[in-house]
């Protein structure tokens, strides 16, 4: 089974490479970009009978740093 | 008896040599070294260093791998125990990603490599760690991280200002960090965090000396208890 894993920073939380990037965009000459926000994306490839639960496991204890990160789990196939 | 102090080395740790040079400078004992992968931590110890550096090349996020070794367990057993753990840099990094400290450290707002000498204010002289110090004292330690922003959430942030649990703050705020953080202590103030290197700064040839009074501090705290 395949897995994403898309790990964001939390709303509020500061990301001075978002900003970096939003910089950039608007010195190539894109307008109207509002906001960037930079996040990760991990792929697993894992037994089909994994849980939901321990997914949740995985992401809670390593994938992601809860303090400052949301995450989200996507089941691709 | 002898000081018993170890230093964590994790793959990719740079600084646990001055560490050891440093505590033996304050102790006068050579502390043990202590590999990552080492499931047993060392009984009856003194103190508990995690040195500065790349644990794992910062794989995943600053810390987040060196987190997860196996002698962490015996870290976070013995750290429960009230044996003191001071983490420089990387170390509080890793004393973050493991739970043992509250909030994370990331990149720096100013997206650059900062490797400088700042001043610190100690905000709390009471500690284990900073009886070396005088309260509001200004000292001079260098500092040389890429993700030493620190964040905690504002509820966090007041029960750690609350508590006199921020050490040491940033005179100058350098990298970002919520309300100029520098280093904090846990609820049972036996574990520090911070990002500045106290033991780059105790020999006079380092450029200056004001990391050892935090060495000598504790071990003078520790042989008096």
């Amino acid at each position: 089974m395949k897995i994403r894993v898309h790990v964001s920073l939390k709303p509020g939380v500061l990301d001075p490479q978002g900003r970096a990037v939003h910089h950039a965009l608007e010195g190539l000459g894109f307008a109207g970009v509002d906001d960037v926000r930079v996040g990760r994306l991990i792929e697993l490839d894992v037994a089909d009978d994994t849980s939901d639960a321990a997914l949740t496991e995985m992401c809670e204890k390593l994938l992601a740093n809860t303090v400052i990160e949301n995450f989200r789990i996507e089941k691709v196939a | 008896m002898a000081f018993r102090a170890a230093v964590i080395t994790f793959p990719g740790s740079n600084c646990d040599r001055d560490m050891a040079v440093a505590i033996e400078r304050a102790s006068g004992s050579a502390p043990l070294r202590v590999w990552h992968a080492d499931a047993e931590l060392p009984e009856r110890l003194d103190f508990i260093a995690l040195p500065g550096g790349f644990s794992y090349g910062d794989y995943l996020r600053s810390g987040a791998m060196a987190a997860n070794s196996p002698v962490m367990r015996g870290v976070k057993e013995q750290a429960e125990r009230g044996v003191p753990v001071l983490g420089v840099c990387n170390g509080f990094q890793v004393l973050t990603e493991a739970g043992l400290l509250p909030g994370a450290l990331m990149r720096n707002a100013s997206q650059n490599f900062i490797c400088r000498t700042v001043a610190l204010t100690v905000e709390n002289s009471q500690s284990l760690f900073t009886g070396g110090y005088d309260q509001g004292q200004t000292i001079r330690i260098p500092v040389a991280h890429h993700d030493g922003n620190y964040f905690a959430d504002e509820d966090t942030l007041d029960r750690l200002e609350g508590e006199g649990r921020v050490a040491f703050r940033y005179a100058e705020n350098c990298n970002g960090s919520r309300r100029d953080i520098a280093g904090v202590l846990n609820a049972a103030g036996n574990v520090l965090g911070m990002m500045p290197h106290p033991e780059r700064a105790v020999d006079t040839a380092h450029g200056g000396t004001d990391g050892l009074a935090l060495f000598e501090g504790a071990m003078r705290t520790l042989a008096d208890a």
